[in-house]
């Protein structure tokens, strides 16, 4: 038995040689109360909750892997990666399965997959990638690539319809864009542009995506209708108190007031029953994860790593912030998945191979002396 | 545009190699970078767990509230409405409990689809379909409306199997109000039907909207209307926990409903049958009352109407019908039906005479058969042509005598007569305990000239002639009394000047506690007459009916009666005008009245008949008179009186 541990503990320091033991333990905290809270969320059903932790598996195994290749070869699978990206992208256009009026998945027969998830990590990897490769002399005309390496998937995301996705898909190239230098005065420009382009935005939205942006701004112009999501998940979140009202025991989750409660709205789910206590928890969480991915992307070795590392540390970041500010009512209601908590397997496994990138560069750091 | 991406002067550029050194400026560059993106990711941290705590520790009881309203309900339990019975005992109102398939708008998308696909399970008419959207037009908040009423078990267990088809959709059990005597005593009883503005204002006034949450009828017409807020109950409460779907998941606590009172009524709902029977096809009414306490014994309006149509909500057909139709079925005859009171206002004006001293009983006046004001050319025509020859006061109310009270109207002043008779109730509300009650007219100078009193009319309208006493004198001109009236007035009579207080509902009964409230016969004055002029009224009415008027109606009758006949002529031409024209002849014959009480000697009903177009009141009213009083008295149920054949000797009255 004794011999059968040590075995067991020799296999994990030889598989575990380039797991991130501190983020691997974030993480998983993160995931731990996520299933819990899934659990709740669900009312109790363990189908779900051990679909996600099948879910979880594959990712995990994912991670490992990505996590074991050589750095090299990730740069590789950039190019392939995006183009595969965007023909799925194309493919799920043409021929996706359609859900709640929306045009996201593919059905491969064992389950259906989001090809924009993948795009996730495929566009930050591309630009890297691009931009590493014109590192030194990088010219306006790479500029208007990179932008148009960006506009294309989420020109594709955004005509699903998933303005949500395809804002975060937009804003992780933007992120690349950043930490590779972009000029302030494009940065504060593109963000004028974006203001002002607005009021010609507007008229080109869908009609439920209209409502939203203006229910964010008055959620008791139509509270039976969209903005119920908003009001219902502000009650729970407040109705919940510093404490908590329990596990299983949040009125709003289970007498079925609050809506995509075990999806986009899982947090809500978690600040009623676990309450301020919790939610603090759980975001310091999702802050020792992020400082310990800026901690490895400032020590990544090549501006290649440098840059996914980054651009996938504040993605991870983005998503989590989104997220709890939509459900406390900060921000309009765009599908957004809270990062490691909402059920979901594409998006878990998607964060996992992020979690693997991540890994990755920091097996393959090099110290450079400041 | 070469400098896109912005480089930075490095203060230490002279150290190292080049590239070594622009790798460094690189690497500080992104550092510096990812530093700011550090720094942005803390304050939205803190943004957010800003808006938790806001959220979380200071709105957080705002939110609890919201939270519990959202979760609880609170749900009205609508009491059960009293029951209604005769003074035998037997119902003739009541509720019980039926399915309704029940949506609620507001959470239903496409209303017309949903019915359609509805009634693949359950029957839904094409009544159902029209009455539904008359209720979705009336009604603006979010309450659930019935579709389809009292569904079968089969029908219910059909829906609930496909349920989970139909959001916004349920069955609910609601009480119904039953009538089991269908048209019989309609007017009496009335209906209840469902809460409209108006009757949101009246539940406001009485303060009792709390009261009514939950209720959706309420009492629309006769005691249905006047005893409301006996027979409404109290009604309970039931804290419900609930979920997004409204549907209740537990209960919290419970206040149970109080039922309605139950009406104990003074009617005998056996006797109503016989009336109505004995009124066969003819438009009228009726009221008995026992003349010793007021009670009411019978009231009848007829045509009468089903009020089981008006309980879900007439539907147009029926509506239209009972409402167009020129027998007016929904009028209250006996309420707010004024007539002439033709010769029945004859005793009345005797004993009127009596006491202000105008004649003494045996005193003569010759009848020629019309009297002539002095200087017009004008005859007012008594009904026997060469007249009744000499005529004493018994005689005239015996034989009817019109000339009697020609001569007499002519000496009496209007305003004595009027304040005579108003001690009778004519001219006012007998206070009846069913709404709508209309007083009539009992003319006198003011009651004229406040009538005329519009700008279209002058001064000679206003006016009051002597011709319009003489007119007045025999019933006729601008009197116009009630059924009601009348019955009032002849059980006054009856009872030796002491006037009851008529009521329908003898006793109001607590369900809960099974406690009997008895409403007390209320009497409400005396007349002022000496008792011997009275014997001589009652005598001569006892006369009326043994060898008057009314004589025929009660041969071999096994009781004495008294009565008095009349024939109230129509004076208004353009009420028959609208019918058709082969209508009209009979439309514009004249009323046929009858007052009378029995026995004689120990009266034990009083009761007023009016005939709608019936002619003579001798032949038309009197005999249904005789088939009540049979009935109440004998306890013989006689078929429908038939008009009896005209003789000469009848025809006056």
């Amino acid at each position: 038995m004794h011999k059968f541990f040590a075995l067991l503990g020799r296999l994990w320091e030889h598989l575990g040689r380039r797991v991130d033991s501190f983020l691997m333990a974030a993480a998983l905290a993160i995931v731990g109360i996520g299933l819990v809270t899934l659990f709740s969320a669900s009312d109790q059903s363990v189908a779900r909750v051990t679909s996600q932790a099948a879910s979880l598996g594959f990712a995990l195994v994912l991670m490992w892997m990505v996590a074991n290749v050589a750095p090299q070869q990730l740069a590789r699978a950039a190019v392939p990666l995006y183009a595969v990206s965007v023909l799925l992208l194309v493919a799920v256009a043409l021929g996706g399965t359609m859900v709640n009026g929306s045009r996201r998945w593919l059905n491969l027969g064992i389950g259906r997959f989001q090809p924009s998830e993948l795009m996730k990590i495929a566009l930050p990897l591309m630009l890297a990638w691009y931009f590493q490769k014109h590192e030194g002399r990088i010219r306006f005309v790479d500029f208007i690539v990179a932008a148009a390496l960006i506009a294309l998937p989420v020109w594709l995301i955004k005509r699903q319809p998933d303005l949500g996705t395809a804002l975060m898909i937009g804003a992780s190239g933007f992120f690349v864009l950043y930490l590779a230098g972009l000029s302030w005065k494009i940065i504060i420009g593109l963000t004028a542009l974006a203001a002002a382009a607005a009021p010609l935005v507007w008229p080109h939205l869908h009609h439920f995506q209209q409502e939203r942006i203006l229910t964010f701004i008055d959620p008791e112009r139509d509270p039976l209708g969209a903005g119920y999501h908003s009001t219902q998940a502000s009650i729970a979140l407040g109705s919940g108190g510093v404490i908590g009202k329990g596990w299983l025991n949040g009125t709003q989750t289970h007498l079925d007031f609050l809506p995509e409660r075990h999806t986009d709205f899982i947090f809500a789910v978690f600040g009623e029953e676990f309450g301020l206590i919790g939610a603090t928890v759980l975001l310091v969480l999702y802050l020792l994860l992020i400082g310990r991915a800026l901690m490895i992307t400032a020590n990544a070795s090549t501006l290649f790593t440098r840059l996914l590392a980054g651009a996938i540390t504040l993605m991870f970041f983005t998503y989590a912030f989104v997220n709890m500010a939509m459900v406390s009512g900060v921000l309009p209601i765009v599908g957004v998945p809270l990062p490691l908590v909402s059920y979901g397997g594409t998006a878990l496994v998607s964060l996992f191979v992020g979690l693997g990138i991540l890994m990755n560069v920091q097996a393959n750091r090099k110290l450079v002396k400041t | 545009m070469r400098r896109l991406f912005a480089r930075r002067k490095s203060s230490f550029s002279a150290l190292g190699a080049p590239e070594l050194r622009n790798a460094e400026r690189e690497l500080l560059y992104f550092r510096r970078r990812l530093t700011i993106a550090a720094a942005l990711i803390v304050v939205g941290a803190v943004g957010l767990l800003g808006r938790f705590a806001y959220l979380q520790i200071f709105q957080h009881r705002h939110y609890q509230t919201l939270a519990e309203s959202n979760r609880i309900a609170i749900v009205p339990i609508v009491p059960n409405r009293g029951v209604i019975t005769d003074r035998n005992g037997i119902v003739l109102a009541q509720s019980y409990s039926a399915y309704t398939l029940e949506v609620t708008p507001s959470r239903v998308k496409n209303l017309d689809q949903t019915i359609d696909e509805l009634s693949q399970l359950v029957e839904v008419q094409a009544r159902d379909r029209k009455r539904f959207k008359r209720l979705l037009e009336e009604t603006k908040n979010f309450e659930s409306l019935p579709l389809r009423t009292r569904l079968s078990d089969e029908e219910v267990a059909r829906f609930a199997v496909n349920r989970y088809r139909f959001p916004g959709v349920e069955i609910k059990a609601r009480l119904f109000r039953q009538y089991p005597f269908g048209e019989l005593a309609s007017h009496v009883i009335g209906y209840i039907g469902r809460i409209n503005d108006a009757d949101v204002e009246r539940i406001d006034d009485w303060d009792e909207t709390a009261n009514y949450k939950g209720s959706d009828y309420i009492g629309k017409v006769g005691l249905e209307l006047s005893y409301e807020r006996e027979l409404h109950g109290t009604t309970g409460v039931e804290e419900v926990e609930v979920d997004a779907g409204g549907r209740a998941v537990r209960t919290l606590s419970r206040t149970p409903p109080i039922s309605g009172n139950n009406l104990k009524l003074s009617l005998d709902i056996k006797l109503q049958q016989a009336t109505e029977a004995a009124f066969g096809d003819r438009r009228g009414a009726l009221v008995a009352i026992d003349p010793t306490n007021g009670e009411v014994l019978a009231l009848v309006s007829k045509p009468g109407f089903d009020p089981n149509l008006f309980v879900d909500g007439i539907d147009p057909t029926n509506w239209d019908a009972l409402n167009n139709s020129p027998d007016k079925p929904l009028l209250n005859r006996p309420l707010r039906g004024a007539y002439p009171p033709g010769s029945t206002i004859k005793p009345f004006l005797a004993l009127s005479a009596l006491t202000s001293g105008k004649r003494t009983p045996t005193q003569q006046i010759f009848d020629p058969g019309f009297y002539q004001l002095a200087g017009s050319p004008h005859r007012f025509r008594d009904d026997k042509p060469g007249g009744h020859g000499y005529v004493d006061m018994m005689k005239s109310i015996i034989v009817s005598c019109d000339t009697y009270y020609y001569m007499l109207a002519g000496e009496t002043d209007i305003d004595v007569t009027h304040d005579f008779l108003a001690q009778f109730g004519y001219g006012g509300k007998t206070d009846i305990d069913i709404e709508g009650e209309l007083p009539g007219v009992l003319p006198s100078r003011a009651w004229k000239r406040e009538r005329f009193s519009g700008k279209s009319y002058r001064e000679e309208h206003r006016k009051w002639y002597l011709g319009d006493s003489i007119s007045a004198g025999i019933g006729q001109g601008y009197n116009a009394f009630t059924p009601v009236q009348q019955a009032e007035a002849i059980a006054t009579i009856a009872n030796d000047g002491h006037a009851y207080w008529p009521h329908l509902v003898r006793a109001v009964e607590n369900v809960k506690t099974g406690a009997i409230r008895e409403i007390a016969p209320r009497e409400t004055h005396v007349l002022a007459v000496k008792p011997e002029y009275l014997a001589l009224i009652k005598s001569a009415l006892v006369g009326v009916a043994r060898e008057g008027t009314s004589a025929r109606a009660f041969v071999g009758a096994q009781y004495v009666s008294a009565g008095k006949t009349g024939t109230a002529q129509l004076f208004s031409i353009k009420q028959g005008e609208k019918y058709s024209a082969g209508k009209v002849d009979e439309r514009l014959r004249d009323h046929a009245w009858y007052i009378a009480y029995a026995p004689a000697d120990h009266p034990r009903i009083a009761l007023a008949v009016l005939v709608e177009n019936g002619g003579f009141g001798a032949q038309a009213a009197a005999p249904i008179a005789r088939a009540v009083f049979d009935y109440y008295l004998l306890g013989r149920t006689p078929g429908a009186a038939s008009d009896s054949p005209r003789t000469g000797d009848d025809e006056s009255d």
